[in-house]
């Protein structure tokens, strides 16, 4: 029925890189497990410790400073959970820190472990954002003091693609005492990201949203920082997580950043222009919207779009007909009744969270593709807005009357 | 390995949602004989149902709607939109969710609440019929109360989650979702799920 098959929602997962999923075809042949001594393990052992430098040489760490994970929801779980130690032997004074400062507009995984944190003891400050989503710096330097221990902020939001400016929030981390943590499952691999220019002490990759497999994640740890395991019971990633290796995924990640390394340059540029000619286009052809996230300092792949008078996952579907796949920030399409907390942090209301759809570009995407969106999607809103009791163009709606 | 579903819903919520049915035309609802409006956008849905009435037989001639909703909510009121017809106001006050839901071939849990919208919409403008035409005393007013706002579970429905077996607050979420979103109703729930208990099982 679908003219073409379009997929903008990279944000969500990626497909494989084809040279990723030839390193892990080859790579179900190697089924050593690298704790091994003989030369199934010794093989194992070897690949997995390439791909460690390859993550490593990749975000400017140290190969002891990559700890592999089931994934980037364990990294974050991993590092908030360390500042709830009820003894301070793991983490030296993590007793008398016992504070935590995280955002509005963190991954699910940060904020629900926050709140959990909570629950045990924790106290946690969550920063605002201002309308583009970024964070507000002179919040964070009030709520900055010797009760801190840990601040977690995103890099890149999933949602919106805003970037924050961790380099200049992790300085003044670092001046009050506290350790800094990145979540930047979004932002690595999109954008340049180097440990020591950020000065970050801990910081969140995920394989599957750059081309790799699903299931595997990396932590960064910076060397000296103190640190403990979420996961215990094994001597391997030098006993800071354990389990037997995920050969496979580990193998699927480094040809991944490996990959990326290669392409990164000039796809910035190539997928600016295209989300410029989407944004145009939508602006061009639709009444009545409003684009959400920051205008310049955002994720060249991600563009976020609500539309005043429809809902959202009536949008996802119908565009879903025409081979189209997107995703929403309506309460409907999440299974929960709340609209998209993200939005809602920048003040957008309620009725634009549940009408705004996210276009999350990858490598794959192409001018043709963007065209084809450009060609179905005003015909849809025009559709649901003929349906909506929400929407006269230039009038009261029938809701008003 | 297995292949996506053609769709995400059953195949009939499909078609419905595809090609909608008696969506009502324009903003001019001046020929309709009762207009119903339910829901709210914060909320993120928001319907219009307006029928026209066979003043002598009381029976729905017509009804249409529009609908700031998702696609079970469309899907649902377009179905609606065609029981309806042909039935006596009455008949027609009684529609059920269930009934819709049945209709469509299903709905997952998280999607009743979506469409129980339309009904109540209709409710409305039903009462609305009634009011206009002088007949207030047939005004039926919901008997039932809403107890959880966030998931439209009612009294009723409360009850009849306690006569098929929920006898906590747990079970009674099980079965009903009821204050799954904000939990503000968890107390007047609590004592609702006791009262029922009590009257129906002397517990």
């Amino acid at each position: 029925m679908a003219d073409m098959k379009v997929y903008f929602d990279n944000n969500a997962t990626t497909p494989l890189h084809p040279e990723v999923k030839k390193e892990m075809i080859a790579a179900m042949e190697m089924f050593g497990n690298p704790s091994s001594m003989h030369s199934y393990g010794r093989e194992a052992r070897a690949n997995v410790e390439n791909a460690r430098r390859q993550v490593a040489d990749f975000i400017g760490a140290t190969e002891r400073e990559i700890i592999f994970v089931g994934s980037g929801s364990e990294a974050n779980n991993t590092v908030l959970s360390l500042f709830v130690c009820g003894s301070s032997q793991c983490i030296p004074g993590s007793k008398m820190r016992s504070s935590i400062i995280t955002t509005k507009i963190e991954h699910p995984c940060v904020l629900e472990t926050s709140e959990c944190l909570g629950h045990r003891g924790v106290r946690v400050k969550y920063l605002d954002v201002d309308q583009y989503g970024k964070v507000d710096l002179d919040q964070l330097a009030g709520m900055l003091g010797d009760d801190v221990g840990l601040v977690s902020i995103m890099m890149a939001n999933n949602e919106i693609g805003t970037l924050q400016d961790i380099e200049t929030i992790a300085k003044m981390v670092h001046a009050s005492g506290a350790l800094m943590h990145t979540d930047a499952v979004q932002a690595v691999g999109k954008v340049p990201v180097d440990v020591r220019s950020l000065g970050v002490d801990f910081l969140t990759i995920s394989a599957h949203k750059i081309y790799g497999p699903k299931g595997i994640g990396a932590l960064f740890v910076k060397k000296g920082v103190p640190y403990c395991p979420l996961i215990r019971g094994g001597h391997q990633e030098l006993g800071r997580r354990a389990g037997t290796e995920n050969t496979l995924g580990i193998l699927g990640l480094g040809k991944a950043v490996e990959m990326r390394a290669l392409e990164m340059p000039g796809e910035h540029e190539r997928l600016l222009e295209l989300k410029n000619v989407l944004r145009n286009g939508i602006e061009n052809s639709i009444d009545d919207i409003h684009f959400n996230g920051h205008p310049t300092d955002s994720l060249a792949s991600t563009l976020n779009v609500s539309f005043t008078g429809v809902e959202g996952e009536a949008i996802l579907l119908y565009l879903d007909l025409e081979g189209i796949a997107v995703s929403t920030g309506s309460a409907c399409a999440s299974g929960s009744l709340d609209p998209s907390h993200v939005l809602l942090a920048t003040g957008v209301d309620a009725e634009l969270a549940h009408g705004s759809i996210r276009f999350s570009m990858g490598r794959q995407s192409t001018r043709q593709e963007v065209d084809y969106i450009l060609n179905v999607l005003p015909k849809i809103i025009e559709r649901i807005r003929n349906m909506s009791t929400a929407y006269i163009k230039g009038g009261l709606h029938a809701a008003s009357r | 390995m297995l292949q996506a579903g053609d769709w995400a819903y059953s195949e009939t919520l499909k078609e419905h949602f595809m090609n909608p049915k008696n969506i009502l035309q324009g903003e001019n609802t001046d020929e309709f004989d009762g207009v119903g409006m339910e829901g709210n956008l914060q909320c993120g849905d928001q319907m219009m149902v307006v029928i026209k009435v066979d003043k002598e037989k009381e029976v729905i001639t017509d009804c249409q709607w529009k609908t700031y909703g998702c696609a079970s909510a469309i899907a649902s009121t377009s179905i609606l939109s065609e029981m309806v017809k042909g039935r006596t106001l009455d008949q027609a006050f009684h529609i059920s969710p269930k009934e819709v839901a049945v209709a469509l071939g299903g709905l997952p849990d998280h999607k009743i609440h979506c469409s129980v919208l339309g009904d109540k919409a209709l409710r409305a403008a039903i009462n609305n019929y009634y009011t206009r035409n002088g007949q207030e005393d047939k005004v039926k007013q919901e008997q039932a109360k809403v107890i959880c706002q966030c998931m439209s579970i009612t009294d009723h429905d409360i009850e009849d989650a306690v006569l098929e077996g929920a006898r906590t607050y747990f079970e009674l979420q099980e079965r009903t979702k009821l204050g799954t979103v904000c939990g503000q109703c968890k107390d007047e729930a609590e004592v609702l799920l006791e009262k029922f208990k009590h009257i129906h099982f002397g517990v």
